[in-house]
């Protein structure tokens, strides 16, 4: 086993972890505190796979803003005052759908052929070329997506306001 | 230091050292700049500062520090043993990581990144974590408060601090830090983009949390927000981190705007030079932040964020589409110092604006219980920041 498999299992232990304690947590912000550490564990292995770009942005952005946003709202609101509910009815049907999910996803990574990785070397992306992509090549659809978040957010700014209008 | 291509014992041994003085740094940074501080402030104060514990109160900090370290650390019983326990560590790593970027001189740095600055910035944004978990951790609702204070002013400014330094690597064509100080070398980046360096110095004031943005920790209303609990070791290990950030952001400043070790005296310096450039350009800033600490007064948590989003982010993002412009069709680079300077006025009006209008009248609030009570009109700058860094806690 060679270092960098060492720090990849390493990393990958403190993702599942994360994980697993986002799930397992009786409290919620023990279980979103977990969820950042997920974050950052799955950051490290993009920095593994050498996109130190796209690491960055998971900081950034996951680690950093959403993180944030969760931890505020379960703070804010309360929530670690309700009442726990682990285990619901449903539980049969969130396990079956999860495992389906599982499955198909493994089945996925496994069956795909991926482009330029076969003979198991990294393709190493420079941020530059991912900016070229995205502005030039897929320009039309990197707007419409964002178009996409500005409704969503203007939406959420309205019904937060209506809340408050009551 | 760090070599990348030798055996693996070297690798190891090279990266402990690295840390090994990253922590030295750290530590001695933040002795020397709050003995600086305290003096500083009392020299504009018109006071003499630390006196007694060695000529001119030099080993006044180390005294403190011996101090801080010697003392109980308690925790409440009511709050939560890990969080509150793991908090000073939450916000010590990201600072810490965001050293092991930066280039000190032309072949000084821990690592040296193709993407420096943005590594810098997405690492030094996760200590809102750390501000969060002290102040709910605490179980004391001012900590909390304060704890929800610091992570909404945290996370609002970094939107214009990453804007406006996105603006500066526009120009420079580079995320790398070494690439933006070789890029200053004839004419540093202050000059093109005046408006750019206003948003980053107002940002970095804010996410370090210092007078006139100090509302998460403001003594007079949070009485310390998410600290309150804190004693001994942790204590010292937030206000280590406070003043490794200071420093880490000056650092920054005096990289990206301010042509790092190159300018003025040009590429061939050696490194005695270069150290004493950037020590200069880096002192300046610190200077500078801590002169905003004793002259303005505290701002409201509302004028805070509105400032933030209708004016720093908007004045970013015209800063951004201006620079697109002039590097699209290629325009002389003068144009870039003429639209960035126009937005620094623009800032300056509105700042102006807002500092000579009319003080709003006192709304009557309804109290909790019954009738109407008048809120008290503000007295601002009222608080005079005290030493009180090395000592209290």
């Amino acid at each position: 086993m060679t270092v960098a498999q060492g720090i990849f299992y390493l990393i990958a232990a403190l993702a599942v972890a994360g994980g697993l304690g986002v799930v397992l947590m009786r409290s919620t912000v023990y279980a979103a505190l977990f969820l950042f550490l997920a974050l950052l564990a799955v950051a490290g292995i993009y920095i593994l796979l050498a996109s130190e770009f796209l690491a960055l942005v998971q900081v950034l952005i996951y680690g950093g803003a959403v993180t944030v946003l969760l931890l505020f709202a379960l703070m804010l609101t309360r929530a670690s005052d309700l009442p726990e509910t682990m285990v619901g009815a449903q539980w049969p049907i969130a396990a079956f759908v999860s495992l389906l999910l599982m499955g198909l996803l493994i089945a996925t990574v496994a069956t795909s052929n991926w482009p330029g990785d076969a003979d198991g070397q990294i393709t190493r992306l420079f941020f530059n070329e991912l900016g070229d992509a995205l502005f030039r090549r897929w320009a039309v659809p990197f707007e419409i997506a964002s178009l996409v978040l500005l409704v969503a957010l203007v939406g959420a700014i309205i019904l937060a306001r209506q809340e408050e209008g009551e | 230091m760090l070599s990348i291509t030798v055996d693996i014992n070297n690798a190891w041994l090279s990266a402990f050292l690295a840390l090994v003085v990253i922590v030295l740094l750290m530590t001695l940074t933040a002795l020397v700049l709050i003995y600086v501080e305290r003096k500083f402030s009392a020299r504009i104060q018109m006071r003499l500062g630390p006196m007694r514990v060695g000529p001119h109160g030099t080993l006044q900090t180390i005294a403190d520090a011996i101090k801080l370290l010697a003392k109980e650390d308690l925790r409440p019983r009511s709050a939560d043993r890990w969080v509150f326990e793991l908090a000073p560590f939450a916000i010590f790593v990201p600072a810490f990581l965001a050293f092991v970027a930066i280039p000190f001189t032309r072949d000084w740095a821990v690592s040296f990144l193709d993407l420096g600055l943005f590594y810098v910035i997405a690492v030094t944004g996760l200590s809102f974590v750390g501000f969060l978990m002290a102040g709910w951790g605490s179980d004391n609702k001012y900590a909390l408060l304060g704890g929800m204070r610091a992570a909404a002013q945290l996370i609002s400014y970094e939107v214009p601090l990453v804007l406006a330094l996105l603006a500066v690597s526009m120009v420079a064509g580079s995320l790398s830090l070494s690439d933006i100080v070789v890029f200053q070398g004839r004419v540093p980046l202050f000059v093109w983009q005046p408006l750019a360096l206003y948003i980053f110095i107002v940002a970095a004031l804010s996410e370090l949390e210092r007078q006139p943005f100090d509302i998460p920790t403001a003594e007079s209303e949070v009485v310390g927000g998410p600290f309150i609990e804190y004693s001994g070791i942790r204590w010292s290990m937030f206000m280590l981190t406070s003043y490794a950030n200071l420093f880490i952001y000056s650092l920054l400043g005096a990289l990206v705007f301010l042509g790092g070790w190159d300018w003025p005296l040009g590429r061939e310096i050696g490194l005695g030079w270069q150290l004493v450039l950037i020590f200069a350009k880096t002192s300046f800033l610190i200077l500078v932040f801590m002169w905003f600490r004793f002259t303005f007064p505290r701002l409201r948590i509302d004028q805070l964020m509105s400032y933030c989003w209708k004016v720093l982010i908007p004045l970013a993002f015209l800063q951004i589409f201006l620079n697109g412009l002039v590097l699209v069709y290629e325009w002389p680079d003068g144009i870039l110092l003429l639209t960035s300077g126009a937005g620094l006025l623009l800032a300056g009006y509105i700042v102006y604006r807002a500092v000579r209008a009319e003080p709003r009248r006192v709304r009557l609030v309804p109290a909790r219980g019954s009738g109407t009570v008048a809120v008290p009109p503000q007295t601002a700058g009222a608080e005079v920041g005290g030493a009180g860094t090395g000592g209290s806690g």
